[in-house]
């Protein structure tokens, strides 16, 4: 049986919430928390074969030119190296996220410092890394274009990327108030926990594949165009991947080469990336420069917003950080211009990290915001609220579903922010406050999967789908609990497989609503096919802890099952509802900063987010997703900056000792609510994604409370010591 | 140097209780040697230089980093995983609390926090929430669930507190 939906109509019947068993929204533990406490999930490099092989990916060490061979022999001569490796099949970067073909290949065109271009293979992984690092590359330097921000960079303004809309300059000069100033965000990148891994062999010409991957159905075909194989030959597995954040959407160079290796050896194979090649490889959020012009009339309502964003990116890749994304529905504004440029460099490939757009695109509109809010002297969240529109006024497309306003007033009732005191200090610090609204555009991707309801009541969920931390087992357990009214401990979810129906994998938000609404579609069919047997509507029935209850009779959901087990592929795919709503998730920010007023240092005090994200799944899951969005908005803030040698795009910091994340001691008090909302728009679920909200923004509310406690306005991020001390009055 | 990595070391040394006898490459770290030779991957290499805890076991009664300490180092030493911890009880608690709390979204970070949890919670008193968060700030967590991780510590503490075991 097949359950399928095209979401071209809203289903505003929120089914979930007629349903009996209990279980979805609630803080119910994650199915897969016991393996991951006792070491015993299995991530990418924990599927070791017997006589596994070991191999080490060789980086370019010229920004642009050629490979015209390496020096194999002597390599392979050394103990236990059993083959070095190169050609046109390498990966020059990772895919991007949903590419569903291979990226850019081949070792003989050099693009960037760290570029893989060749495998050393050997017994051990000790010996594999000796060799690796003893091949020496023979290569032709070509000339490079290294720094994006150089004068007279060649610049590109795709016309596809550029819009206008009245007359900004006009409103720019009628204004009572305006905001005109450059933003400039620094290269991040995703770091996840587990480095990008792969372990590969062959049976005949059937692949299997071990990798650290986000979208299983694209990595297939990526996988298979990049080998020139059948995708029917490629079994990519990932039951647990450790952290994503973007940088595993696409496969990455380990991927191939493990697979080449394993092919050339005849035996299996394992690549991990060392975390240098993390950072050189896979993926870095481009820099940006942000120019925003805000025109706004007497009371501070937004007539024009102008926002022209430049960005870089290696040659031939479509991805430019879609830095404008929010622009054109946030707020307000009859007049305004849009505008992105790329600039082309020989730097590591620029991709998707954690919300690619609102992360940095956003907190640059919410400073201005705030540089608008000190000019009007409007209180910054009776500013937003007044510039909340009622359509989106850049895409002239109605709301689905709009709860920022709700969002905003949540968030300064729980923070306190009415209570706020100016010029507060502590000893010798400045205490600041600052928020910032939340927003991120939602979406659905298709998917499908399978669910088995079998003659002993137990529950099957299968899914090519991953669980990248976020929690998946947990929500798609639970919906699928929730809808047949099977309590947890009688239900299995299997994810991470190929084989298995294929999901639009975890990315942009969407994996949750996604995957989610497949196994509800399943389900929703099961409910009818129960009903049909009770003689009742399906909407009549009631489903609780194995039992099936219809005009005051129970019966056992074994009981009707038969000898053959109920097994249903449900399936949704984005329709109408998206392409003609303007659907997003909203939010909002707070929080206090402590500014040392002798050295500049900023810590963050407390913070706060609220968040309407449509119905939440799993109170417990969701809200840790949330946390961590806003501490990745703490290290955008504060300490997060890639830097890269002007002279040859070298990443200079490409480790987890000089590229600062927020650690233990860096993160305060945080603390997450949720605004209800049922978005009928979204899914049949009435859900939207939440993985990325809490970036969205995160960072403005730090900057905006550093100029509360200080009157230094950064504008560079992050706000390090350097930015923020000569500003300071002095002690 | 060829030589040298080519070498190797035969070294005897008790893991998670029981005696272990191995022949290993000079060069390779004690992490490795859990995860490749003894086949406990539960100890994961993410920074591979002592920055980021991930590989973090327990070496003569120390939370130590298993990606900065070379196996033949560990001739003669006691280690414990976070499999063999599992396996003793010693920690179920802790791991009770970590899942109750959502202590651990993509786990990769898990088993160095919990060894290193474990240390804390071994001194005397229950350690005020700042004194957790001092203490794993050698631990990181990218998917960033550190509120939940001094959450399920705190009240671990707090537990075996009033149970008056610590």
């Amino acid at each position: 049986m097949n359950a399928h939906l095209k979401m071209d109509k809203p289903d505003d019947r929120n089914r979930l919430d007629d349903m009996a068993q209990g279980l979805l929204g609630t803080a119910m533990d994650r199915p897969e928390g016991p393996l991951k406490v006792t070491g015993t999930a299995t991530y990418a490099h924990e599927a070791h074969q017997p006589g596994m092989l070991h191999g080490v990916l060789v980086r370019a060490t010229i920004a642009r030119g050629t490979l015209d061979g390496v020096e194999a022999a002597a390599v392979e001569k050394m103990p236990g190296v059993r083959k070095v490796m190169w050609g046109d099949k390498f990966l020059r970067n990772p895919a991007q996220g949903t590419a569903n073909k291979a990226p850019v290949q081949g070792s003989s065109e050099i693009y960037y410092i760290g570029q893989p271009v060749a495998l050393v293979v050997a017994d051990s992984f000790e010996a594999a890394r000796h060799g690796a690092q003893s091949l020496e590359l023979r290569m032709t330097a070509g000339t490079a274009v290294p720094d994006a921000k150089a004068d007279g960079v060649a610049v590109e303004r795709p016309e596809k990327k550029q819009s206008s809309m009245g007359d900004l300059k006009a409103a720019m000069q009628d204004a009572a108030f305006t905001v005109d100033q450059r933003y400039t965000t620094p290269g991040h990148n995703s770091a996840p926990m587990e480095p990008h891994s792969a372990i590969a062999w062959w049976d005949g010409d059937q692949l299997t594949l071990h990798a650290s991957n986000q979208m299983l159905k694209y990595n297939v075909n990526e996988v298979a165009d990049s080998l020139g194989i059948d995708p029917e030959n490629v079994h990519l597995l990932a039951p647990y991947v450790g952290g994503g954040f973007g940088s595993k959407l696409g496969i990455s160079p380990d991927a191939v080469a493990a697979a080449l290796a394993a092919k050339e050896l005849g035996v299996p194979v394992s690549v991990m990336l060392t975390r240098q090649q993390v950072f050189e490889n896979v993926m870095r959020r481009s820099e940006t420069a942000q120019d925003f012009q805000l025109a706004a009339d007497k009371d501070g309502v937004l007539r024009g917003i102008g926002h022209t964003a430049r960005v870089s990116q290696l040659p031939d890749e479509s991805f430019a950080e879609p830095v404008t994304q929010a622009t054109p529905f946030l707020y307000k504004g009859e007049n305004r211009e849009t505008h992105m440029e790329i600039v082309r460099v020989n730097q590591t490939c620029a991709g998707s990290v954690r919300a690619p757009g609102e992360a940095v695109g956003l907190t640059a509109l919410e400073i201005a915001m705030d540089e608008l809010a000190v000019a009007t002297g409007i209180d910054p969240v009776e500013l937003r609220k007044r510039n909340i529109p009622d359509r989106s006024p850049g895409e002239d497309k109605p709301f689905s579903s709009h709860k920022l306003a709700e969002a905003l007033d949540d968030g300064a009732a729980i923070f306190g922010w009415a209570d706020r005191k100016k010029g507060a200090t502590d000893g010798e610090w400045l205490i600041g406050y600052g928020m910032s609204s939340a927003a991120r555009v939602n979406m659905i991707g298709e998917s499908h999967a399978r669910v088995t309801l079998n003659p002993d009541g137990t529950l099957l969920i299968e899914t090519d789908m991953t669980d990248i931390g976020t929690g998946t087992y947990a929500i798609l357990t639970q919906i699928a609990g929730e809808m047949l009214g099977v309590p947890q401990d009688r239900i299995e979810t299997r994810l991470g497989d190929s084989k298995l129906p294929k999901s639009a994998g975890s990315g942009g938000s969407w994996g949750a609503s996604s995957a989610g609404s497949s196994v509800y579609m399943a389900c929703e069919k099961l409910r009818q096919t129960i009903a049909a047997k009770l003689n009742c509507d399906e909407g009549d029935l009631t489903l609780k802890d194995g039992t099936a209850t219809f005009a005051n009779k129970q019966t056992p959901l074994t009981d009707l099952v038969g000898d053959a087990p109920m097994v249903v592929e449900g399936a949704i795919e984005p329709g109408k509802t998206q392409k003609d709503f303007r659907q997003a998730t909203f939010g909002s920010f707070f929080c206090e900063v402590g500014v040392n007023s002798v050295t500049g240092e900023v810590r963050l005090r407390r913070m706060h987010g609220s968040f309407a994200a449509g119905r939440i799944l799993n109170a417990k899951t969701a809200r840790s997703q949330c946390l961590g969005g806003m501490t990745f908005g703490i290290g955008m803030a504060l300490t997060e900056e890639l830097i890269q040698d002007t002279r040859d795009g070298h990443l200079v910091n490409h480790d987890l000792a000089e590229y600062h994340i927020p650690v233990n001691a860096d993160v305060p008090q945080l603390s997450v609510n949720f605004i209800a909302e049922r978005d009928p728009y979204a899914n049949p679920m009435q859900a939207k994604g939440i993985g990325e909200l809490g970036i969205c923004g995160a960072g403005a509310a730090i900057i905006n409370a550093i100029y509360d406690a200080t009157g230094v306005r950064v504008r560079d991020l992050p706000a390090t010591m350097d930015k923020i001390l000569p500003g300071l009055p002095d002690v | 140097m060829t030589a040298v990595f080519s070498d190797r070391i035969d070294i005897a040394l008790r893991v998670n209780g029981e005696e272990v006898e191995a022949r290993v490459p000079a060069g390779r770290h004690l992490v490795d040697f859990l995860r490749l030779d003894l086949g406990l991957t539960g100890a994961h290499a993410s920074c591979e230089h002592g920055v980021c805890g991930a590989c973090t076991v327990k070496v003569d009664g120390q939370a130590i980093r298993g990606c900065l300490m070379l196996a033949a180092q560990a001739d003669g030493a006691d280690v414990w995983t976070v499999e063999g911890l599992s396996d003793t009880g010693d920690l179920s608690d802790l791991q009770a609390a970590f899942v109750a709390r959502n202590a651990l979204q993509c786990g990769f970070c898990t088993p160095g926090m919990l060894v290193a949890a474990q240390e804390l919670l071994a001194q005397p008193g229950i350690p005020s929430r700042h004194a957790i968060r001092e203490h794993l700030s050698g631990n990181y967590c990218r998917c960033t669930g550190y509120e939940a991780i001094v959450d399920a510590i705190e009240s671990t503490a707090q537990a075996r507190a009033d149970r008056g075991v610590a």
